[in-house]
């Protein structure tokens, strides 16, 4: 409610002062108009404009009122500043920052809220919340700024809380103690225990991989075997007994997740899957012939019990991490040495196609000298023999020194600023902050239509109470509306006038269409302005429209069912007459005297008014229910207000 | 800039830009020295010229000034700021055909943009001019091409206008034939010697015979 609150003021501050322009070029309207315009806003008790002081914890900043009132929603366009007026000194005392009331007072003046970027983000959100300033204002040139700190800040809460998570809650569960034995080993001593058991039998599995290969000690007269081969029963029992630790630990986890499904699928549990999986596969598979080269190779998955390790290892973890988010640069990277890759082995090949006993036998045999060559290993096992092979040769490994020995944060941190301006560029064209802005136009276009179509109600009993001279039931609805608001809808009410047509909303004027089937009026291609008026948001307020059947009352009331006459004159004006219903007895047929403040909000929808536009201005209308039917048969108009 | 001029300057650009591959600067991006038109700075004259030749007071014309600079600060407003503005007035419609006639009855010299004077004066005559002087401001609103005379196609294109700035969502609802219509209906009161255009008498005549529109041409005395 905030929101559009504010963005229904949100005529730029600058536009506000062209109001009196608009009104004034609505002259243009007069001659062509059929009906006779509505009484314009009075200003009571006009003031002229005036400085004010605002006293920021000792700073005075001066300003118009005027400047001030162009935003009635906030603390200081409205009344609620008077709470902090200091008689003595004459002036409004805010015991705040000073600093970060510049940015506040400066939207004011121009209409764009900045975010200064030494601000800290939680006293800027503390100081705008208190000055009721909705944030999502900040102006595209800051917003992205405050968006990132903002997100920065959210994510440091987060860290912290989890930080706190250490706190032992009361009435833990089995499980949920184990997980967080699992995820916190220093929680308990049980914990830490398991912690380095499991640690050290990762580390004793990975020797044991490497040392089953190292040849040692021969039996005589045969060659040398490794290790693995000699003492087969052993190292088998130890393999089996880190296979089953392993497998118990996964299990536990398994059991202890708090969602086994999103455990499954994490990277830790899938390391250790796959480095217990080999032994069953291994159990399983007997000594046959054509699987054990298979089956040899599986044995290479074991050394993925290395990466468990990064359980017990945060500096693994953060490694993981930092290559995870640079992968597209290295990816780039990668792309751009294949192609590089491809282009020179392609003309070595060519080059070296003339020479006999080439070893450049195909350009995928051409890969590895290329590659050889530069990343200047050199390794001389495939060596051009022709010159212009020759030539190729050296340019390629000029160009390798070039492409990867030249220093390597050159062309990281080139890549790194590229890439940070295209993901600033495409966060910029992406979809959230587009769709964010997209719909701040929008409430702010709805913001300020529904507002015109939510005071007209307002703006009939304004009309409505002028009859009766009631001052206060006046006050308490002009209140409602601040001066400019109701200038610009007296503005809007012309045009109605002139065209004959009103403005209403969405769901009321598919239903007239639909109901009348009536070939639609083409509109121009439109401005950005009525562009997402278009897209059915012109209009957003839902139309309450009630045919309650009308009560008797004592009054001499005037109940008229709620009827569609069409008296077409010219086919220019279609009419309908209101139902009135009275809340009190009186004397005139217009009376609405209101006993409460109830019906003047949105909800209850029952009381419309019928004004009567004659000629002559409308105090003549309480002449009562004779010119209701009369209505028609005039050239004038009923003037209907639909809720 | 003649062509070869031009010719001249890109071939310059050429040679600077192969001169600093082979030699080699870190510059990565080149700074354009063209200089870009600049923004024309415009002052209006004195205050006292203004309040002699306008009908507001001083006070006013400060409040008008202060509200103008403050969304044009470079003094004048050209059509597209002006279309801009005026949109904000009418989001549910397309106020934009309106406004471009707008702007060319507030722009007396035709120059393309609005300056604080061309503004005020048209303020002046709107707010604080006499009946004669608002309804022939009116005749020059309509008279798009400054003949001199109001014809059909000239109404037609402003009442559509107007129309347009009511937008889709209208009871009742709008059809095609409405402006045409009520162009209708405008001539038959105010073409009084039926040759199909509207004279400046003729339309002064008209106005000051209806009592709607007299009393219309009040309605913003107080804007300010």
């Amino acid at each position: 409610m905030e929101n559009s609150e504010s963005a229904r003021h949100s005529m730029a501050a600058g536009v506000a002062a062209w109001l009196p322009f608009a009104r004034a070029a609505a002259i243009g309207w007069m001659p062509v108009a059929n009906l006779p315009m509505p009484i314009a806003p009075t200003e009571k008790n006009k003031r002229q404009d005036e400085l004010i002081i605002l006293n920021v914890s000792g700073r005075r900043f001066q300003t118009w009122r005027n400047t001030l009132d162009r935003y009635p929603d906030t603390l200081l366009g409205s009344s609620e500043k008077e709470f902090f007026y200091n008689e003595e000194t004459k002036e409004y005392f805010f015991d705040r920052d000073p600093d970060v009331f510049r940015s506040v007072l400066n939207f004011y003046r121009t209409g764009k809220l900045h975010y200064p970027r030494y601000e800290c983000i939680s006293s800027y959100d503390e100081e705008l919340a208190f000055f009721g300033i909705v944030p999502e204002i900040i102006g595209d040139c800051c917003y992205e700024e405050y968006k990132d700190r903002k997100r920065e800040n959210a994510e440091r809460l987060m860290d912290d809380q989890e930080d706190n998570k250490d706190a032992k809650l009361p009435n833990m569960t089995f499980r949920e103690t184990m997980w967080r034995a699992f995820e916190n080993p220093h929680t308990s001593t049980m914990a830490l225990v398991f912690y380095y058991v499991t640690g050290f039998f990762i580390a004793v599995s990975v020797i044991t991989n490497v040392v089953e290969t190292v040849p040692c000690g021969s039996v005589p007269n045969q060659k040398e075997v490794p290790c693995g081969e000699r003492y087969t029963v052993a190292f088998f029992c130890m393999d089996t007994a880190c296979v089953m630790i392993f497998t118990v630990e996964y299990l536990m986890r398994l059991f202890a997740a708090p969602s086994r499904y999103r455990f499954m699928r994490s990277v830790m549990s899938i390391i250790d899957v796959v480095a217990i999986l080999p032994y069953y596969i291994g159990l399983v598979m007997t000594d046959n012939e054509d699987v054990s080269g298979a089956f040899v190779t599986l044995r290479v998955f074991r050394v993925f019990r290395i990466f468990k390790f990064s359980r017990h290892s945060q500096g693994l973890r953060i490694l993981g991490y930092t290559l995870k988010s640079c992968a597209s640069e290295l990816g780039f990277l990668l792309f751009s040495l294949t192609m590089a890759i491809i282009i020179f082995a392609t003309v070595m090949f060519y080059a070296e196609k003339g020479s006999s006993s080439s070893k450049f036998t195909s350009i995928p045999a051409s890969f590895w000298y290329t590659i050889v060559t530069m990343t200047t290993l050199g390794y001389g096992d495939m060596v051009p023999k022709t010159i212009a092979g020759k030539i190729f040769g050296s340019i390629c490994s000029l160009s390798g020194v070039l492409v990867i020995a030249l220093p390597v944060p050159v062309i990281v941190s080139n890549f790194s600023r590229i890439y940070h301006q295209n993901q600033r560029a495409d966060k910029r064209r992406a979809q959230k902050v587009q769709k964010a802005r997209l719909a701040r136009i929008r409430i702010s276009k709805t913001g300020s239509s529904s507002a015109f179509l939510h005071s007209k109600r307002n703006g009939l009993f304004n009309e409505a109470l002028e009859l009766t001279s009631s001052t206060e039931e006046e006050q308490r609805l002009s209140k409602s509306t601040s001066l400019l608001e109701s200038q610009h809808h007296h503005l809007l009410h012309c045009l109605e006038k002139t065209t004959n047509h009103e403005f209403v909303d969405e769901q009321y004027y598919q239903q007239s269409y639909l109901e009348g089937g009536l070939q639609n009026y083409p509109s121009r291609s439109p401005s950005l302005s009525s562009q997402d008026g278009m897209t059915g948001t012109c209009c957003t307020r839902r139309s309450k429209k009630h045919h309650t059947p009308l009560p008797n009352a004592s009054a001499p009331a005037h109940m008229q069912p709620l009827t569609h006459t069409h008296t077409h004159q010219q086919g220019l004006q279609e009419l309908s007459t209101i139902h009135i219903q009275p809340l009190s007895t009186s004397r005139s047929s217009l009376n609405m005297r209101v006993d409460d403040p109830a019906p003047l909000n949105c909800q209850s929808s029952q009381i419309t008014t019928a004004i009567i536009s004659i000629p002559t201005p409308p105090v003549t209308t309480p002449e009562g229910d004779a010119h209701l039917p009369a209505g028609p048969a005039h050239q004038n108009v009923v003037k209907v207000s639909a809720l | 800039m003649s062509c070869r001029k031009r010719c001249k300057r890109e071939i310059f650009k050429f040679a600077q830009y192969l001169f600093r591959l082979v030699t080699g600067t870190l510059s990565t991006d080149s700074v354009e020295d063209e200089l870009e038109l600049s923004t024309v700075r415009h002052r209006p004259e004195g205050l006292e010229q203004l309040e002699a030749r306008t009908r507001f007071s001083r006070k006013e014309l400060q409040i008008l000034y202060r509200g103008f600079k403050n969304e044009c600060p470079s003094g004048v407003v050209n059509e597209d700021t002006f279309k801009d503005i005026y949109a904000q007035f009418f989001p549910q419609g397309d106020a934009s055909t309106y406004a471009h006639f707008l702007f060319n009855a507030f722009d007396t010299d035709h120059n393309g943009s609005v300056s604080f004077v061309d503004f005020v004066m048209g303020l002046s005559i709107l707010l604080r001019g006499t009946v004669q002087e608002k309804l022939n401001w009116a005749f020059n609103l309509y008279d798009i091409n400054k003949d001199g005379y109001i014809t059909k196609e000239e109404m037609l294109d402003i009442m559509k206008a107007i129309y347009d700035m009511m937008g889709k969502c209208t009871y009742p609802v709008l059809k095609e034939e409405t402006p045409r219509q009520h162009v209708e209906v405008f001539f038959q009161k105010m073409d009084k010697n039926k040759d199909g255009v509207v004279t400046i008498d003729e339309f002064i005549d008209c106005c000051q015979n209806d009592e709607n529109i007299m009393r219309s041409m009040h309605l913003f005395e107080n804007v300010l």
